[in-house]
């Protein structure tokens, strides 16, 4: 827990809810659409897991509800031989080196990202970045501006630059150089990764959703005895 | 009420009786979650997870104590001797046959092991009667144990004694002989506690 | 109802042997066998047994809080989310938990409206409404405790600014933010005790006084919409007429309301817990970090109405600045409510027979009060100060102004025995006609 008590630390300079008055794109999650899920893995554990951990997250929760024997999460999710199938999604990068790398600002634990901010908050960041060369990593985002994150997706997405209205604000992005993936096919990557995020945020969602339509049966259900129970009383009542 | 003779007494009965019912099947609903997250958590099971044994550099006659689910687990390379002394002592033991003891369908047999590797003998070292953990006495007839003792485990809280496949001896305090965890070879040098590839 | 002690059969020998050694059947009969209710209740006078259910839940679920909860400002947050995600049920546990504290407030505003309605506050039931805004002033407190447990940014700052209500008190203001804090800002000292308090002390004193709160209103029995005293009335026997045994009528009527409340409680726990973010706000994901503040500190909805009060005072009066005056007002508009009783001078209790000056107060007192809970949720703008002024001034001058314009109320006739109401007349103030 003294992870914890770190990443506290860390926090400074880094604020989520920076005013920012770009507009989000909408994007929609689905926990039961197990392929996404784990395309979504893939693309966090590629380029988020270096430096984001998901501390509250375990590996065998995720191959339960994604639908992946956990031998093919070993295989496939897990790099560090250490790691069991039972354990959380925490990284071993050290908080110091971190501070290093990022000018003083250590990359959050992203657990619970989605539910801090929103989907279409971490959606739409994820596809803004441009071409800054301004900032230490040369890129910058409209919607955390100045952000110290590098935008380690550049090798799908391409590099993007930025168009501005009179007012200096982002108003577009021109595609300069391409990536491995097409616009469409980013986008599309980009929302599996959000979906899992999501998903992260709150695993228990669709046990929620499930167990709350019989919830919701059983007292309909109920309402109607009691209430027939209360009218056949009340016949006395005049 | 004035009204009274005209009340459906059955009707009333018959409502009364099912809004019981389905009240009272809602309230069993309602305990499930508070009982159930009494149980172990994802977490205390993580930590449960099986442990893996390294058994290459266990000498016959020894034994390594690891810790899996926060209790000792026993692993003892039996020697030969050892092996041919346990049907010796079936005429003193209460459960010979394990048929009272808890122990996977694998290992319910004359060795108390799993019949690929009868020299490695896996158990949980907690005395059945109230929970101390026996000594390993491998010596045969030591003063304090007395003459007819073939080696095994004793246990100084209240003198329990078992012998070396954990079956417990009469006329000692422990009812059942010792536990057997689940365990399975992975490979001639490895045991895996915790889990039986069998049942799984 | 053969079970019931009310009529012990002959068999029954465990309760002869119970009552024979403490007051069984005499209770059972003084609380619910021969309780007499006025039979004319509508849906407002749901809310009481709906608090009741509501603090049933909140200390069920707490106490299965703790059992996985850490109380240390290292390990609260982490704590939380391990309960949500590693203990078998406890997401469910913990949203009923968060949405019941928001349940909880809902009910007992509408269970104060009910009572502000039918003047429930009136002699001989005063006392009732004393304890029932104690309830209300411990109920905060332990809601606001309760926030900080989770120690995320809304737990912290949003203790940081209500702990620093007490720094605006002259001379001894500072010492006693430290001295509430056990630290020279919110830390682990602080979680800890709010902890203590919200799991032990407040609860104790929460259950203590509802007891206290339904002793009174058995001893002086239920006002009703009428606002007429059914004990005035009785039969021969010495039943009032207007009067039904509570058990069994009201008990199967507020099973049945009981039920229909929980499938509306169940609707947000498994299906929109944050509730958008009014019951669990999205800053309290964010772990607490003393070093950034996030950058719209509002508190949680029920608190809504009196923070806005405090932040409509910008305005300094003579030697009193405004952070004081602010305190002073929203500490002055929950005092106001005790109060209440006294302010209150029209002899007729019942909307329905009141003259149309009090329901004119009443009705541009709740749009005030409306008003308020969603300035208080909302950043402050000059616009919405401005608003956040004049619904403070409403609702002052509500009270304030009570001894003059309910003096001389030009109110209607009382009948006789109670009705029924009129559901097209009076809406929503009427009794629903399945009810009588």
């Amino acid at each position: 827990m003294k992870k914890l008590l770190l990443i506290l630390l860390w926090l400074p300079g880094l604020v989520w809810a920076a005013a920012s008055n770009y507009p989000l794109d909408r994007v929609t999650v689905d926990p039961s659409d197990q392929a996404s899920l784990q395309r979504g893995a893939q693309l966090y554990m590629n380029y988020c897991m270096g430096c984001h951990s998901l501390q509250f997250q375990r590996y065998n929760r995720f191959a339960r509800d994604a639908g992946v024997p956990e031998e093919l999460v070993m295989e496939h999710l897990v790099f560090d031989p250490e790691i069991e199938i039972g354990d959380l999604m925490t990284i071993p990068m050290s908080s110091a080196a971190a501070q290093d790398w990022f000018g003083g600002v250590a990359p959050p634990d992203l657990s619970l990202i989605t539910r801090s901010t929103s989907n279409a908050y971490v959606y739409t960041y994820l596809r803004t970045f441009y071409s800054d060369d301004g900032r230490p990593f040369g890129t910058n985002n409209p919607v955390l501006e100045n952000t110290s994150m590098p935008n380690v997706l550049w090798q799908l997405q391409g590099l993007q630059e930025a168009v501005f209205d009179e007012a200096g604000e982002v108003v577009g992005f021109e595609l300069v150089e391409p990536g491995s993936m097409t616009p469409e096919e980013f986008d599309v990557a980009m929302a599996d990764l959000v979906n899992f995020m999501a998903y992260v945020a709150e695993p228990y969602k669709m046990d929620r959703e499930r167990i709350g339509k019989w919830v919701l049966l059983y007292l309909a259900l109920a309402f109607v005895v009691f209430y027939l129970l209360k009218k056949e009383y009340w016949k006395d009542v005049r | 009420m004035s009204t009274a003779e005209m009340v459906n007494h059955d009707r009333r009965r018959f409502l009364t009786a099912s809004a019981t019912v389905v009240g009272g099947v809602g309230v069993a609903f309602v305990a499930v979650p508070f009982l159930a997250s009494w149980a172990p958590s994802e977490r205390a099971r993580a930590a449960g997870a099986p442990i893996e044994i390294d058994i290459s550099r266990l000498e016959p006659g020894a034994r390594v104590v690891v810790e899996w689910r926060g209790r000792p687990v026993w692993v003892l390379n039996r020697t030969e001797a050892m092996l041919a002394s346990l049907p010796e002592v079936v005429g003193d033991l209460r459960d010979p046959e394990s048929n009272e003891s808890q122990q996977p369908p694998y290992t319910q047999n004359s060795i108390r092991a799993r019949e690929a590797m009868p020299n490695i003998f896996v158990v949980i070292g907690v005395c059945t009667h109230l929970g101390c953990s026996p000594q390993y006495r491998p010596e045969i007839a030591p003063d304090d144990l007395g003459p007819n003792w073939k080696g095994g485990f004793f246990c100084a809280c209240h003198g329990s004694r078992f012998d070396l496949a954990g079956r417990v001896y009469r006329g000692v305090p422990a009812p059942t002989n010792l536990v057997i965890p689940p365990y399975t070879f992975i490979s001639d040098t490895r045991v895996l506690v915790g889990e039986d590839s069998e049942a799984a | 109802m053969a079970a019931s002690p009310e009529n012990p059969s002959k068999n029954n020998r465990v309760i002869e042997w119970v009552d024979a050694r403490f007051p069984l059947i005499e209770t059972w009969n003084y609380h619910m066998g021969k309780y007499y209710t006025p039979k004319n209740f509508n849906i407002w006078y749901a809310f009481g047994v709906l608090a009741a259910v509501v603090l049933v839940i909140q200390l069920v679920t707490g106490i299965w809080l703790t059992m996985s909860y850490k109380p240390s400002a290292e390990e609260a947050f982490g704590s939380v989310e391990y309960i949500m995600r590693d203990v078998h049920w406890g997401w469910l546990i913990r949203y009923m938990h968060s949405t019941g504290a928001s349940a909880f407030f809902i009910v007992v505003y509408l269970h104060m409206f009910r009572a502000m309605l039918y003047g429930s506050y009136k002699k001989p039931r005063e006392l009732i409404w004393i304890i029932g805004m104690l309830i209300f002033l411990v109920l905060m407190a332990e809601a606001f405790m309760g926030y900080v447990l989770p120690w995320g940014q809304m737990s912290y700052w949003g203790a940081q600014v209500i702990i620093g209500l007490f720094g605006a008190i002259p001379l001894i203001g500072e010492q006693l933010v430290v001295w509430i804090q056990g630290d020279f800002m919110i830390a682990d000292a602080t979680l800890n005790r709010f902890f203590a308090l919200h799991v032990v002390a407040l609860p104790l004193v929460l259950v203590m006084l509802v007891f206290l709160h339904i002793v009174a209103l058995h001893h002086v029995g239920s006002n009703n919409p009428d606002g007429i005293e059914i004990k005035e009335k009785k039969d021969k026997t010495g039943k009032p007429l207007d009067g039904i045994p509570f058990h069994p009528y009201f008990t199967v009527k507020d099973l049945m309301i009981i039920i229909g409340f929980l499938f509306f409680f169940a609707l947000v726990v498994f299906f929109a817990p944050e509730m958008g973010g009014l019951f669990l706000e999205h800053p309290n994901f964010e772990p607490a970090n003393p070093m950034v503040t996030p950058d719209h500190i509002a508190p949680v909805w029920y608190f809504a109405p009196f923070y806005a009060i405090l932040r409509a005072v910008t305005f300094d009066i003579w030697f009193l600045d405004a952070k004081l005056l602010g305190v002073i007002a929203m500490f002055g508009s929950i005092i106001l409510l005790f109060l209440l009783p006294w302010l209150d001078r029209c002899p007729v209790k019942s909307i329905r027979y009141r003259g149309n000056t009090y329901k004119a107060a009443l009705a541009a007192f709740t749009v005030a009060f409306v008003m308020l809970t969603f300035l208080g949720t909302q950043p402050s703008t000059p616009l919405y100060t401005l608003l956040a002024q004049i619904g403070m001034f409403v609702y002052f001058a509500f009270f304030l102004l009570m001894p003059w314009y309910t003096a001389n109320e030009k109110t209607k006739p009382l009948p006789k025995r109670v009705t029924k109401g009129s559901p097209l007349l009076s809406f929503p103030f009427s009794s629903s006609d399945r009810d009588s």
